[in-house]
């Protein structure tokens, strides 16, 4: 069971509470107490469905966020098999909000990044909550040069709440470094397939996600800004900061895996286990492996030029204007 | 003269349905400077390109103003005027961004939150495109990005120096993922204009924050900042929230930025056209 309760799960954990201990106190009973938990265990199910299948988008930015949700290191682990971890940007430092290197899918090989995001508090410190400085964008470029150089497709993928906002990220030229992501991804030479497994958050997601292919988590999201940073500037102090203002801004901001689908914005959805990926991680992997494998193997058929010019206009047409 | 008609008669191509020209100094003879409290005489302020003649405070200037100060004399030709925004989120947090969208029209007397067309800097073409802060902060949405793009694919087409003149605190949120990739489709559009031999200068006003200074904005072969710009990606507001401390004097200055070695140049005002003048000689 989940040791991290959402505010709107807390329904299920207290009856899933009342069949644990009603399991413990059964031997002792001398009455049959199996009828009374068959029907708490199909109360269960039904309240499960009812809360988990129509999550609001500030739910789902909610589950986004789980602890328990598999990371980037888990995907690779369970997708992926022969994992090299390469380190640094070779400039400053090894950065690591960025894990990437190589590692096989089935039989293809291919370069793996990704932000990193902890479990746990201790995990949190070291991954810095997966949100990058400069130099951990700046290794993710560089792996990715290295992919280009060696012909191997880049799986990205994309786990963060922001580049890091702090002064010597500021130094450094956290601008500059995911520009030069956005420009050097957009001409790279091999294929790009970005999967948006948790959290979707502005520059910082976006610096690892210009591609050929974007899939989104069912429960994931993916926003130009947070959804906290937009209640707060636009319902100012007063109420900015209530868990209405933010679910307000959730559902403005349009940043759930259906909305962008419906825009165009993505290509396709990763469905998850009922409650979220972390119920059920298994089934998340398997089928994400299914859409990258079919994925790549869709891209590899085109020539170079032609992967280029799709990639080049499948953002040239994205927004949305009147001309008069 | 009033300042208002001092630009009004230099200006004469961009049209303007309504006077925008909003200094952010009070209007009357005499005001003082938000920037270091002395009085100063406004005619003063204006011969001097809206900088402080006391402290050295650059104001920001206005898309028209700009134009009159880097471009010659006639010399500029819109483009894609008339291209606005189109919602596409149908937002609405406390105000519908229609209404953000008509009174910004109102207040800036322009459709967007850039300008854009050509022009000479002493005789020589150039694709130019400015920003207006007064615009929704002159955040960049589907239109800026789109304007943007058209600029340099403009300039790649004819084989001309781009030009562009930021001021935006980033990506426009009530656009929203729209919004960010624009980000995307403007970096794109520079990495094809990189690959010919045409100078693409950046002139970053203050300020020049979030999604335009994480595109476009500094991805220029010369970056020019104006004195005591604030450039950065995250805004001081965010960051002092993520430290949980202030954020010490003149840090995200265009002078720290500079001392960090992450621009190129920085030119005061005054000299901002001439420099750009002999930059471009050397590049083009
Ligand atoms: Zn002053």
């Amino acid at each position: 069971m989940a040791r991290y309760v959402l505010d709107f799960e807390k329904p299920i954990f207290e009856l899933q509470r009342k069949l644990d201990l009603l399991k413990k106190v059964s031997p002792l009973e001398k009455t049959d107490l199996t009828a009374e938990i068959e029907d708490l265990e199909h109360k269960i199910e039904k309240l499960k469905v009812r809360i988990y299948s129509h999550l609001s988008p500030w739910e789902k930015v909610q589950v986004s966020r789980h602890p328990d949700r598999p990371k980037t290191l888990d995907y690779i682990n369970n997708i992926f098999t022969d994992f090299i971890e390469i380190h640094g940007d070779k400039l400053f430092r090894d950065d690591l909000s960025i894990i990437g290197g190589f590692g096989f899918l089935n039989d293809v090989k291919v370069m793996i990044v990704g932000h990193q995001k902890g479990k746990n508090a201790k995990e949190n410190i070291l991954y810095n909550f997966g949100s990058p400085h400069p130099e951990g964008i700046r290794k993710a470029l560089r792996l990715m040069k290295l992919a280009e150089k060696f012909s191997l497709p880049v799986i990205s993928f994309i786990d963060t709440a922001g580049a890091y906002p702090g002064i010597e990220a500021e130094e450094r030229g956290q601008a500059l470094a995911i520009a030069s992501n956005l420009m050097e991804m957009s001409a790279l030479k091999v294929p790009i397939i970005v999967s948006n497994i948790g959290e979707g958050g502005s520059g910082g997601a976006l610096a690892l996600g210009l591609g050929d292919k974007i899939f989104m988590l069912e429960n994931s999201y993916y926003s130009v800004i947070s959804p906290e940073g937009c209640a707060s500037i636009l319902l100012k102090s007063e109420n900015g900061d209530s868990s209405k203002a933010k679910a307000e801004a959730s559902t403005a901001l349009k940043l759930t895996a259906d909305e962008l689908l419906e825009r165009g914005l993505i290509d396709g959805i990763i469905r998850e286990p009922l409650g979220g990926a972390h119920h059920n991680p298994s089934e998340v992997f398997v089928e994400l492996k299914q859409a990258l494998v079919s994925s790549l193997l869709e891209l590899k058929k085109l020539s170079t030029n032609k992967l280029l010019e799709k990639r080049y206009n499948r953002y040239r047409k994205m927004g949305v204007f009147i001309e008069s | 003269m009033s300042i208002t008609e001092w630009f009004k008669a230099k200006n004469k191509y961009i049209p303007v349905e309504k006077s925008g020209t909003r200094l952010n100094i009070p209007d009357g003879i005499w005001s003082k400077c938000a920037a270091c409290n002395e009085i100063i005489f406004q005619k003063e302020v204006v011969r001097n390109f809206k900088v402080c003649p006391k402290c050295n405070h650059h104001f920001k200037l206005t898309a028209e103003e700009r134009v009159n100060l880097l471009l010659d004399d006639g010399s500029f030709v819109e483009f894609n005027g008339g291209m606005i925004s189109n919602d596409p989120l149908d937002f609405e947090i406390s105000k519908s961004y229609r209404v953000s969208l008509n009174q910004a029209q109102e207040i800036s007397g322009l459709k967007e939150a850039i300008v854009t067309g050509e022009g000479k800097i002493d005789d020589r073409l150039i694709i130019f495109g400015v920003m207006d802060f007064r615009f929704i902060g002159g955040s960049m949405g589907s239109v800026v990005g789109e304007k943007v793009t058209r600029a340099i694919e403009k300039a790649l087409e004819e084989n001309l120096p781009l030009v562009l003149v930021c001021s935006s605190g980033g990506a426009r949120m009530q656009e929203g993922m729209f919004s960010l990739m624009q980000m995307a489709k403007t970096s794109a559009a520079i990495a094809r204009f990189k690959q010919k031999k045409n100078p693409y200068i950046s002139i970053l006003t203050n300020p020049t924050t979030g999604g335009v200074s994480a595109s476009f904005a500094t991805l220029a072969d010369l970056i020019i900042a104006e004195p005591e710009a604030l450039i950065g990606f995250a805004g001081p507001r965010v960051i002092e929230q993520t430290i949980k401390q202030k954020l010490p004097k003149g840090f995200q200055s265009a002078e720290l930025m500079l001392k960090h070695g992450m621009i190129d140049l920085i030119v005061h005002r005054k000299d901002l056209k001439n420099t750009l003048s002999k930059l471009l000689n050397f590049l083009y």
